[in-house]
């Protein structure tokens, strides 16, 4: 150890006597305790880590410690002066420029340092100074919008009282602004062993290990080397109760290339210094199951000895008489849509620990569903679910990614076994190989119409590629042929779908299992009939849009909420218009071509066909302090907010009135996954039931009629009802567990009923339905896209937070542009964020959203669910706008430059 | 047990090397991601306190611009027109959080095939200064990137500086790049391009570079000997034919199949040369 290194954080003076070569993120973090800086990749690629060295952006993982001696670094922790926020983190916070908060700091730190110098940047100015952060959340645009107008000057705070309907700045977004919020790398016992996994580099292989004797030997800092052997309890874990496929550590065999085989624990410095090819793993590679392909070849090799033909699970919707269609048809179009692997890319590498308490386990950790972790740890380490407590952290972006578990089975065997809290922390390559993507698939579909144009059968089959592990393939090979038809009167349908096993990372839940690939083929069909039928693509599909009373392919009749013709007349105006301006720039000549096109979407909110409950408690405390006891799990959309709004306004109460407790399954009650758009649906209106209920309660206590006033005050609530006045003395009252004297419960499951052998029933209690538009501009000669403009109709019930809807809306968009333009997980290739893409600033076009509010009765006050549909009519739009521009249709996914310009040298349009 | 060196005085840091191979740092942007969970064993030689090393001066017959000169350096140092080009692609580098540490010196020695500065730098007729304890010597930049990753400096040797000419007056140089995104992308192909006007408005010397298309950016002879000449216009990129690429040995990966990299490379060329004659 050389001698301290001395230089000034956030003005304070620090010497660090450290291995001159660390990263000033471990520096920081570790040896200083500032983890308001993040680590999303550890290479340059995210800027998460972004901080300032004397006045400069800089990532601080590619700076070593030495290189700061003698200088000002300013980290997201030195922004707010006095406690005071700076301009920039009171301006993400009112513009809703921040969702899960994990990009949040190196946003701030690009801006504070743009700002420094410029105080009324251009949009433009902007994307070029935090062009190096990569968000997953906003889109961006709320970024940008934030920045540009941080400096405005005074602004009204918000009140606070964020009634339903109000665009109330999220209520947990200050710990997000100050780098104050933990996630799941940030915090940990001291005295927390590290956990590294040892991850097969073959998609599949036999192993066998030799001692462990001499690497002890050699690595004294080495507590344990973890096998299949260790794990107390069942070493097997998975979505489905009755599918528990995937191992803990691989036993004997693997089944794809960053599948976990041991588990490292020790010191840090052990751990990483530790090579895989130290360990006495012997193998013997054997040829893997490839592609879906060979997976469905006669005598294929078998992914698991259980499944004799590959296939994990079919799905089927059946309605009419398909075949009698298409031999009447007068019109007939076909489509192939091939898509590949599609990763979450959360900024937020899985990160937790583990720890042993008494004959408890505690997992402290990032997810998207504590109640399942719950039970799989509990399956796991062989324990009851009572003896295991999840604590969900700060969740950096899920997406789905973090509905399945990761690091939480090792970390728990680790701890139980050893005695000793044990973290570990992905690395950004660790994050890619071995945890799920969006399942690649390959469909073909058709569509039949009579003489007058009207679409009379819909046929299509879509086999999805599963992966080495089943996770949440049968919730894809379900969902896709309920919404493979879109959300039109198609008349006859049969829609099929497989998943199908590969010795390929394992896909799961990526918003929308399965329905954004399922609409990229309704809609290359729509938008071919209407080429065919010489009919405008937009009236063309309102002709036939799901309206109220209609019937779908499952056989259910859509009473409520169907608003979908709404959502596309709110589109007519801008496409007529964007669709007149193409065609005139298009007649100027040249490279570049102009085209736009739509995207509907409808989507099923909340489980398939299955109960999906919540429950939500609200309690009074003796001391007059209403707490929300929400097990809804916030990883960035808002549910915070969305939960505490509904519930104030349930009780008569200002949002700011309502403490939250969330996530932690000792102190609050399941209310399910973050997952399937259902938390605003489902535990939105459980808050409602349970903030109802708390009224009630009192009401009953005070014996007082349901129309009476109810004003909570300290240590007292006053009950007014017909000129009589009755306070209640909350100190004389009885405490629960919690503090509270009074607890209102609510719970909601949606109705939904079985679905029969053809797919027939009512899967989903309400649907979500949108339509999007996409103008780009195509460079003929490189095969570019650019998509300059996407105006967003969504009919989301009733927006309980606008600038929430709006920011899941934003996100889901981007997240539509990458699947359709860039995004394209290569196992073994794709290992990081600067060789998988997602959009960055500059890609992400100005939006506008037009919000439907077909109200739900179902739902709280008339809401139903916004984060899948965002994302499905997106990628669509813009297809079908480039199709507009070029004349060509992309049938895979993504379009690549080098894609696009092979077709459009194919169709002898290159120019 | 590994080491970490920062000396301050260059003739430190040349003894250091001469003493044994040890892994040069300067801004970290290429050696940091190349460690992403490792903890490894290895002497490093930090370059990055060296004074000396950082900055751009004019000479006698062009600039030097020290090794660890960073991106912004050049966006904020005061030069002529000829280096635009190296502007353009300096905005290309990563963010602005790499464009602040990244370091010229350091972008050749990595040499990526998809180094941002090395056609750029290439267009200009650099040259690049290797030092070692006995002395110093230059090499074209031509013939110092040998390969993927793979450059003509000897472990004991220190690259401490590129020297740039000074072109003629009226010189244009432009930089395109071609990526899926637009921010933090390594490019699908680069072209790099300089023309310095000769007699009565024509082409006198003309320079051009294609990066990202084959392991180590190409100058393109042929073209240049037919651009040199002709007279300058909006049309002079016409003079740009598929066969003056003949010879790249284009890169066939995930990011762009062989074919069309030579198409694109051929366009942005032809973009390069119309811009800069117009």
């Amino acid at each position: 150890m050389t001698a301290p290194i001395r230089f000034h954080v956030n003005d304070r003076p620090v010497a660090l006597a450290v291995p001159p070569a660390r990263r000033l993120t471990r520096a920081l973090r570790d040896d200083l305790g500032l983890t308001g800086t993040k680590v999303g990749c550890d290479a340059g690629d995210c800027g998460a880590c972004t901080v300032l060295v004397n006045g400069r952006q800089v990532c601080a993982c590619l700076t070593p410690v030495a290189q700061v001696a003698g200088a000002r670094v300013t980290t997201v922790e030195g922004l707010a002066a006095n406690g005071a926020l700076a301009p920039l983190q009171a301006a993400i916070q009112r513009f809703g420029a921040a969702q899960c908060g994990i990009c949040t700091p190196g946003m701030l730190m690009a801006g504070a340092s743009l700002l420094a110098r410029n105080v009324r940047p251009s949009a433009a100015e902007v994307e070029d100074a935090l062009g190096g952060v990569l968000c997953r959340c906003t889109g961006y645009r709320a970024i940008v919008q934030a920045v540009m107008h941080a400096l405005d000057g005074a602004v009204a705070p918000a009140d606070g009282l964020g009634p339903v309907g109000t665009a109330l700045p999220r209520v947990d977004c200050h710990d997000k602004v100050t780098g104050r919020e933990a996630f799941g790398a940030d915090r940990a016992p001291a005295d927390a062993l590290w956990l590294r996994a040892v991850r097969s580099p073959h998609a599949r292989a036999r192993f066998a290990l030799g001692s462990f004797g001499a690497l002890h030997a050699r690595y004294p800092g080495l507590a344990r080397v973890l096998t299949a052997a260790d794990v107390p309890g069942a070493n097997s874990f998975g979505i489905y109760p009755h599918i528990k496929d995937q191992p803990v550590l691989a036993e004997g065999h693997v089944r794809f290339a960053g599948e976990a085989v041991v588990a490292l624990v020790g010191d840090l410095a052990t751990v990483e210094a530790i090579r895989d090819d130290e360990l006495p793993i012997a193998w013997t590679v054997e040829p893997p199951v490839a592609s879906v392909d060979e997976a469905l070849a006669p005598g294929a090799a078998l992914v698991h000895d259980g499944r004799a033909d590959n296939v994990l699970a079919r799905g089927r919707v059946a309605r009419g008489n398909v075949d009698a269609a298409f031999a009447a048809a007068a019109h007939v179009v076909e489509m192939t849509v091939a898509t590949g692997f599609v990763e979450h890319a959360y900024i937020e590498p899985e990160a937790g620990y583990a720890r042993r308490v008494g004959n408890r386990i505690e997992v402290v950790a990032c997810t998207q569903t504590p109640y399942m972790d719950r039970d799989e740890i509990a399956r796991v380490v062989g324990l009851g679910p009572e003896a295991v407590r999840i604590v969900p952290t700060g969740t950096g972006g899920g997406f789905g990614g973090k509905l399945d578990i990761s690091v939480q089975p090792l970390v728990a065997v680790a701890a139980w076994v050893l005695g000793r809290p044990v973290r570990c922390t992905y690395t950004r390559p660790e994050s890619m190989a071995s945890t799920t993507k969006r399942h690649p698939s390959r469909i073909t579909a058709r569509l039949a119409a009579d003489g007058a144009g009207r679409i009379t059968g819909f046929a299509f089959h879509g086999d999805f590629e599963t992966g080495a592990y089943a996770s949440w393939g049968p919730t894809v090979a379900d969902r896709v042929p309920i919404h493979a038809c879109g959300p039109y009167r198609m008349g006859a349908v049969r829609a099929t779908s497989a998943a199908v096993y590969t010795n390929r990372t394992p896909a799961g839940a990526f918003r929308g299992f399965g329905v954004p690939q399922a609409a990229l083929a309704h809609e290359a069909l729509m938008d071919a009939l209407a080429a065919r039928l010489a009919r405008d693509p937009l009236a063309f599909r309102l002709d036939h849009a799901l309206r109220k009373g209609d019937v779908t392919a499952t056989g259910q009749r859509l009473d409520h909420s169907a608003g979908l013709a709404a959502c596309l007349e709110a589109l007519r105006e801008d496409w007529t218009r964007a669709r007149a301006d193409a065609q005139a720039f298009n007649g100027t000549g040249g490279a570049m071509r102009r085209g736009v096109g739509v995207g509907c979407m409808w989507y099923g909110i909340g489980n398939t066909s299955m109960s999906n409950p919540s429950t939500m408690r609200v309690g009074l405390s003796r001391e007059g302090g209403l707490t929300l006891y929400s097990g809804a799990l916030d990883v960035g959309q808002g549910s915070n907010t969305v939960m505490a709004q509904i519930c104030a306004e349930a009780l008569g109460v200002p949002v700011v009135a309502l403490a939250l407790v969330t996530g932690d399954t000792d102190r609050t009650a399941d209310a399910g996954k973050t997952s399937a758009s259902r938390q605003t649906f489902v535990s939105g209106k459980a808050a409602e039931l349970a903030g109802r209920d708390l009224r009630a309660r009192i009401l009953r206590h005070a014996n007082a009629g349901a129309s009476a006033l109810v004003e909570f005050g300290r240590g007292a609530v006053a009950v007014r009802d017909r000129g009589t006045a009755r306070t209640i003395d909350l100190r004389r009252l009885e405490t629960d567990i919690n503090g509270d004297v009074f607890v209102g419960e609510g719970r909601f499951d949606p109705p939904t009923t079985r679905l029969d052998a053809d797919g027939q029933g009512s899967p989903y209690a309400t649907y979500a339905f949108a339509a999007q538009m996409a103008e780009v501009e195509v460079d003929r000669a490189l095969g570019t896209v650019k998509v300059r403009r996407i105006v967003a109709a969504h009919d989301v019930g009733r927006a309980i937070n606008p600038l929430l809807v709006e920011g899941q809306i934003h996100g889901g968009i981007a997240q539509g542009l990458g699947l359709a333009l860039m995004e394209e997980f290569l196992p073994g290739r794709t290992t990081n964020l600067h060789d998988y893409l997602i959009p960055t600033f500059g890609d992400v076009p100005p939006i506008e959203v037009r919000l439907i509010e077909d109200p739900e009765p179902l739902g709280p006050f008339g809401a139903k669910g916004i984060g899948e549909p965002a994302l499905i009519p997106t990628a669509p739009a813009i297809l079908g706008a480039i199709e507009h521009a070029t004349g060509v249709r992309p049938a895979a996914v993504p379009v690549l430059p080098h894609r696009l310009h092979a077709l459009l040298r194919a169709a002898g349009k290159v120019r | 047990m590994a080491s970490y060196e920062r000396p301050t005085e260059l003739d430190h840091a040349l003894r250091l090397l001469a003493e044994r191979s040890r892994v040069v740092l300067a801004g970290g942007t290429d050696h940091f991601p190349a460690r992403v969970g490792t903890a490894v064993d290895e002497d490093v030689l930090d370059v990055s306190a060296i004074a000396g090393l950082r900055g751009i001066v004019a000479t006698r017959d062009g600039w030097c611009i020290g090794a660890t000169t960073t991106w912004t350096d050049v966006l904020e140092a005061d030069l002529p027109a000829q280096f635009d080009g190296l502007r353009q692609a300096a905005r290309e580098v990563g963010g602005v959080q790499v464009q602040n540490r990244g370091t010229l010196g350091g972008n050749l020695c990595n040499a990526s095939p998809a180094a941002d500065g090395i056609p750029a730098l290439m267009a200009l007729d650099a040259e690049v200064e290797l030092r070692d304890a006995k002395g110093a010597l230059r090499v074209p930049l031509d013939n110092f990137v040998l390969g993927n990753r793979r450059t003509a400096r000897r472990p004991d040797q220190l690259v401490t500086a590129i020297h740039v000419p000074r072109l003629a007056e009226g010189t244009r140089t432009t930089f395109l790049k071609l990526g899926a995104r637009r921010y933090l992308v390594i490019s699908i192909v680069m072209v790099a391009a300089t023309l310095e006007p000769g007699a009565g408005g024509t082409v006198g010397r003309a320079r051009v570079a294609i990066g990202a298309c084959s392991p180590v950016a190409r100058r393109l002879g042929a073209l240049e000997a037919v651009l040199a000449g002709r007279p300058m216009g909006p049309d002079l990129g016409a003079a740009a034919e598929a066969l003056h690429l003949a010879d790249l040995a284009t890169i066939d990966d995930v990011r762009g199949s062989a074919a069309y990299r030579r198409e694109a490379a051929l366009i942005l060329v032809r973009r390069a040369l119309d811009r800069l004659a117009a």
